[in-house]
C-alpha cells in the first residue's frame, strides 16, 4: 500500500504517495528526476548518492523515503544558491580539478557541505576522514581534497 | 619549445560546471515517456547444458511486457575483434550454454523495476551440469572438455614474437635467471553501473544511449545482431561515469533495450547493480607468467624468453588485444637484443576478463620490473643505474613492431632518483621501511586494425562562422578522462581562440562525423587531437587564403590565427578579426558555409602505436613487522607524456592511477570460490579511499613527440603499471619479502618473514 507524505527537498514541498519499501535515492531519481544525487551501490559504501538530512550526511540509498517525512532534505540541486551562481565548494571542485567522471562528485560536495558546517577549518587529515565514506576511481582524491580545504577558506572569507 | 596560448593551461574541464551542480546527465538518469525496466536473468552455474527455459510464468505476471531467451534473438555471434570471425564467440543471450556464473540466460522488461525482478525470479532454467574449469593449468591440460566447442583444448589465442637469437643469447649470458610469476585480476570499480536506454524512433530505427567507451563499436555490433543496416543504428553516448577499459564492447543489456524497444514498441531502460557489477563484470586478465632473462655481468641485458597464459574467463572479449599488447610490453623499457614471446589466452569458467587500464601492460611489466630488480641485486648494481644502462632511447627499433619517437625515459629515471634522493635514501632506511622502483612505458593508441574499421581511426568537423565562434564535431568518447577539454584547447590554440568560442558536439554516431574508434589504449589525445588539427588546419588554408585577397597580400607572405584575428604573422596591424574572415570566405561561396573535416588514421607506424608515453616511480613504504601492513609513505614520479595539454587533467590522471596501482598492488582482489566471485560489494572489494593514498611529487619531463598533435602523446594508462612493482620491491626491501603473487597482502608478508626468521 502506498503511503501519502511530503517531502521538503531544497526548499519545495513535494506531496507523493509511496511505497514502504522505496528508498529515497529511488523517490529523489525516479520520482521527482533529481537525479543529481547517484547511485553507485545501493549498500551504503561509496556515498555517491550521499544528501543532507536535517544538516547531516547520509546514504539515501539506506534511508526510506517515509523515515525522511518532515524533514530537511537537501541535494546537490539546491547547493548553488541560484542557477547562474555555484556554491563555493562547487568553485573549487571546477576550480582545482576535482571532477573527472563526475558520478561521485555531488555526494561528495555533500558530504563536504557537512563537513564544513561541523568545522570552518579542517585539517587535511579531517578533509581525508570526512571523505572516507566516498569512493572516487579517477581522480585519487587529492584534488578533491584540495578543493574542499579551498573552499573551506574562501567560505570563512566571506 | 613551441609557445602556446591555451595549449598547457589550466582550463577547467568543459563539463565541470554541469557537473558540479549534478546537472550532468547520465543514461541512468534518462527516463522516456512509457519506458520499460529491463532485468536480465544469469547462470547460477559455472558450466552447463541449457536443457529447457520455461518463461510462461514470467510472461503471464501482469505488467510483463516482454521477456526474451535464446531462443528468441537472431543467432548472430559478435565481439570486438571483427577483423577475425573466429574471434567472436559470444551471443547476447546463452543459445546451448552457460559458460560462467552470471552469463546471460534470458531478459524481462516490465512496467517497473519490481515487476522486472519478479518476473525474472519466475523463469525456470533446467541445467545440465557440466564440469567447471577455473584456472588455467586446468583447461589446457590433455583431455579437458572445451568449454566452446569450437575450441578444443582451450586455447583461443596464441601470439609469437622472436627476433635476434635468444638461445644464442642465453650462451652469451653471464647471469641468467628464471622466474614465475602470477598476477590477479581486478575490477575497474569505475563509479558508473553500466547502463543502456533504448528507444525504437518513429521512422522504424534504433536509438541507443549508453555508458559505453566505444559508441561506434557498440553501433556495427548492435546492428549485426539485430540483423539492421549500421546507420538505421544510432548509438548516443550520454555523461559516462568511467569506464577504464570495462565498457568498451558491445554488452548484452545493450542488445536487449533495443531489441525489446523494436518488439514492444516503448524505450526499455537496464541499469546494472553494483553486485551485477561485481559478480559478473569484466576485469583484468589475472595471468601466469614465465620470465627467462640473461645479463651481462655489467648489467647488459641480452635475451628475454616470456611465457604468458592469459586466464581469459569464459569469453575472448578484449583478451586477444591482452595478449597481443602483453608480448609487446614485454619488449619494452628496455633494449632485448635477443626477444621471444609466447602468449596464449585460455578459457576458463569465470566472468571473461577484458581490456583494464594498462591493457596488458601492468602484468608484463610486472614481471620486468621485478626481475630488473633482482638481477640487480644479484648483480651487486643500483637498480637505477642498471635501468639506465639499459633503457630504450629514441630512435631504438624493436623489429617488426615499432620505433621508438620521442623518449624521456632516462631523464624519468634520473629525476625520481633525483627527487627521492634515493642513493642517500636507500643507505638511511629505518627497520620496516623500504624503497623500491618501477618503471613503465606506454602506447599512445593502437596502429592494429582488429575491428577492421572501414572509416578513418578518427575523425573531426570543424564549422566556423562569422560571428567568431566554431563548432566542434567529433565521435570521440569522454568518459570523464577529459578529452572534450583536451580537443577544445588543441582547437583553440590552432585558431587562435578562447574555449568559450568553441561548442562541442561528440559520441553521436547519427551527428558527429565517421568515425572514431572510441576511448581506450590512450589513443584519443593523439588520434583524435590530429584529427582535429587536420580539420582545423583546412580552416585556416580557407581563411589565409581569403584574407591574402583581401589585403593583396604578397603569395609568400605567412599567415596566423591569434588572438580572435586572422593576420599576416607578427603584423597584428593588418589583423581582420576570425569571424571576419570566415564571413569573407562565407560571401565568396555564395552563402557556403566554412565547414572541413580532419581525419586521422596510423600508416606505417609498425604494429603497435604511432608514439610510447615513458616514465618512472619510486615508492618509500613502511612495513608494520606485527601485523605485516603496509603503509605507503611517499610516491614520487616522473613521466614523459610529450607536450602536456592541460596540466590538471594530467595530474588527475596519474593520481588516479595511483589510487588504482595502489589497489592493484596491496588490496583489491577478486575472492572466488569454484568460479563463483564472493566479494560483490565495495565493503568487501577493498578499494583506497582518501585516508589511504600517499603524498605524491610529480616531474613531467620536457618532450615533443613528433607523431602527437602539438607534441602530445599518452598520460592515461602507462601509470597503471609502475606502481605494483615499485612498492612490491619496497616492501621486499623493508621485510625480506619478494612478491611473486599479486597482491601483496600481510599475511603473505608474515608467513614469508616467518619462513627467513
Amino acid at each position: 500500500m502506498k503511503h501519502p507524505i511530503e517531502l521538503k527537498i531544497n526548499g519545495d514541498i513535494y506531496s507523493l504517495a509511496v511505497d514502504p519499501w522505496r528508498t529515497l535515492n529511488e523517490v529523489l531519481r525516479e520520482d521527482l528526476h533529481l537525479t543529481g544525487t547517484k547511485l553507485g551501490c545501493g549498500s551504503g559504501d561509496c556515498g555517491a548518492c550521499t544528501v543532507l538530512v536535517d544538516g547531516r550526511s547520509v546514504s539515501s540509498c539506506l534511508t526510506l523515503a517515509l523515515e525522511v517525512q518532515g524533514k530537511e532534505i537537501q541535494t546537490v540541486e539546491g547547493l548553488a544558491p541560484s542557477g547562474d551562481t555555484l556554491h563555493p565548494i562547487q568553485e573549487a571542485f571546477v576550480e582545482k580539478g576535482a571532477i573527472q567522471c563526475g558520478f561521485c562528485t555531488s555526494g561528495m560536495e555533500m558530504s563536504a557541505a557537512y563537513l564544513l558546517s561541523q568545522n570552518s577549518s579542517p585539517t587535511e587529515q579531517e578533509i581525508r576522514e570526512g571523505l572516507s565514506g566516498h569512493l572516487c576511481r579517477c581522480t585519487g582524491y587529492i584534488q578533491i581534497v584540495d578543493a574542499i580545504s579551498d573552499a573551506a577558506q574562501k567560505m570563512k572569507q566571506s | 619549445m613551441e609557445q602556446f596560448s591555451i595549449v598547457g593551461k589550466d582550463v577547467p574541464r568543459n563539463d565541470a560546471v554541469a557537473k558540479a551542480r549534478g546537472a550532468a546527465v547520465y543514461t541512468d538518469d534518462m527516463t522516456l515517456p512509457g519506458m520499460l525496466f529491463g532485468k536480465i536473468l544469469r547462470s547460477p552455474v559455472p558450466h552447463a547444458r541449457i536443457i529447457n527455459i520455461d518463461t510462461s510464468k514470467a510472461k503471464a505476471l501482469p505488467g510483463v511486457k516482454s521477456v526474451i531467451t535464446g531462443k528468441d534473438i537472431p543467432k548472430v555471434k559478435y565481439g570486438n575483434w571483427r577483423l577475425f570471425a573466429d574471434t567472436q564467440d559470444e551471443y547476447a543471450l546463452a543459445m546451448d550454454k552457460v559458460r560462467f556464473i552470471g552469463d546471460e540466460v534470458a531478459a524481462v522488461a516490465a512496467v517497473d523495476k519490481e515487476t522486472a525482478q519478479e518476473a525474472v525470479e519466475l523463469i525456470d532454467v533446467e541445467y545440465e551440469e557440466l564440469e567447471g574449469l577455473y584456472d588455467v593449468d586446468a583447461t589446457t591440460k590433455e583431455g579437458a572438455p572445451a568449454i566452446h566447442d569450437y575450441c578444443p583444448g582451450n586455447v583461443s589465442v596464441n601470439r609469437k614474437i622472436e627476433y635476434g637469437d635468444v638461445e644464442k643469447g642465453f650462451g652469451e649470458s653471464d647471469y641468467i635467471r628464471e622466474d614465475t610469476f602470477e598476477v590477479h585480476a581486478v575490477s575497474h570499480a569505475y563509479l558508473e553501473p553500466c547502463s543502456a536506454l533504448a528507444q525504437l524512433d518513429l521512422d522504424g530505427r534504433i536509438t541507443l544511449w549508453t555508458s559505453t567507451q566505444v559508441p561506434y563499436i557498440v553501433q556495427c555490433l548492435l546492428a549485426s545482431t539485430l540483423g539492421m543496416r549500421e546507420n538505421d543504428v544510432r548509438v548516443v553516448k550520454p555523461f559516462v561515469g568511467g569506464g577504464f577499459g570495462g565498457k568498451m564492447e558491445l554488452r548484452t543489456w545493450e542488445f536487449c533495450a533495443a531489441f525489446m524497444s523494436k518488439q514492444t514498441g516503448r524505450p526499455v531502460k537496464f541499469t546494472l547493480s553494483r553486485e551485477e557489477e561485481f559478480l559478473t563484470g569484466r576485469r583484468r586478465h589475472p595471468m601466469t607468467l614465465h620470465s627467462k632473462v640473461g645479463f651481462k655481468k655489467d648489467g647488459t641485458l641480452v635475451a628475454k624468453d616470456l611465457r604468458i597464459v592469459l586466464d581469459g574467463g569464459a569469453y575472448n572479449a578484449m583478451g586477444p588485444t591482452a595478449t597481443f599488447l602483453c608480448g609487446n610490453f614485454g619488449a619494452m623499457l628496455y633494449r632485448y637484443p635477443n626477444y621471444r614471446f609466447h602468449g596464449q589466452h585460455a578459457y576458463t569458467n569465470k566472468p571473461p576478463a577484458s581490456a583494464m587500464r594498462g591493457f596488458g601492460a601492468p602484468q608484463s611489466l610486472y614481471a620486468s620490473e621485478i626481475q630488473m630488480n633482482m638481477a640487480a641485486e644479484a648483480l651487486g648494481i643500483d637498480p637505477v643505474e642498471m635501468r639506465l644502462k639499459n633503457a630504450q632511447v629514441s630512435g631504438d627499433k624493436i623489429p617488426d613492431v615499432a620505433t621508438i619517437s620521442s623518449c624521456g625515459f632516462k631523464e624519468s629515471i634520473e629525476a625520481v632518483a633525483r627527487m627521492s634522493d634515493w642513493k642517500r635514501r636507500r643507505k638511511e632506511l629505518k627497520p620496516g621501511q623500504g624503497i623500491g622502483i618501477g618503471c613503465y612505458s606506454f602506447i599512445s593508441g593502437g596502429v592494429f586494425n582488429w575491428f577492421n574499421t572501414q572509416y578513418p581511426f578518427s575523425a573531426a568537423e570543424v564549422r566556423a562562422f562569422s560571428d567568431g565562434t566554431v563548432h566542434l564535431l567529433s565521435m570521440a568518447s569522454d568518459i570523464g578522462q577529459g578529452c572534450d577539454t583536451a580537443m577544445k584547447q588543441m582547437l583553440a590554440e590552432e585558431l587562435g581562440l578562447q574555449m568559450k568560442d568553441i561548442r562541442i558536439t561528440t559520441a553521436d554516431t547519427a551527428t558527429t562525423p565517421q568515425a572514431d574508434l572510441g576511448a581506450w589504449g590512450s589513443r584519443v589525445t593523439l588520434m583524435v587531437g590530429n584529427a582535429v588539427l587536420d580539420a582545423a588546419r583546412k580552416i585556416k588554408e580557407q581563411l589565409f587564403g581569403a584574407l591574402s585577397a583581401r589585403l593583396n597580400a604578397n603569395v609568400v607572405y605567412e599567415m596566423e590565427c591569434k588572438n580572435g584575428m586572422v593576420q599576416p604573422k607578427g603584423r597584428p596591424k593588418k589583423a581582420i578579426p576570425f569571424g571576419d574572415v570566415v564571413a569573407m570566405v562565407q560571401k565568396s561561396k555564395r552563402g557556403e558555409p566554412l565547414i572541413a573535416h580532419g581525419y586521422y588514421t596510423p600508416r606505417d607506424k609498425g604494429l603497435v602505436t604511432p608514439a610510447f608515453g615513458f616514465g618512472a616511480q619510486i615508492a618509500l613504504v613502511e612495513v608494520d613487522r606485527e601485523t605485516g601492513k603496509v603503509e605507503v609513505e611517499q610516491m614520487w614520479t616522473a613521466h614523459d607524456c610529450g607536450t602536456v595539454i592541460n596540466p590538471k587533467g594530467v595530474e588527475g590522471q596519474l593520481a588516479g592511477s595511483i589510487q588504482m596501482g595502489l589497489g592493484y598492488a596491496l588490496s583489491e582482489q577478486f575472492v572466488m570460490q569454484d568460479g563463483k566471485t564472493l566479494n560483490t560489494n565495495f565493503l568487501d572489494y577493498k578499494m583506497p579511499t582518501a585516508m589511504d593514498m600517499p603524498p605524491s611529487a610529480v616531474e613531467h619531463i620536457d618532450t615533443y613527440e613528433p607523431e602527437g598533435p602539438l607534441g602530445a602523446k599518452e598520460c592515461g594508462e602507462g601509470l597503471a603499471s609502475p606502481t605494483a612493482p615499485a612498492i612490491s620491491d619496497a616492501v621486499y626491501h623493508a621485510t625480506g619479502y619478494r612478491c611473486k603473487d599479486l597482491p601483496i597482502t600481510p599475511e603473505k608478508i608474515l608467513n614469508s618473514m616467518e619462513e627467513g626468521a
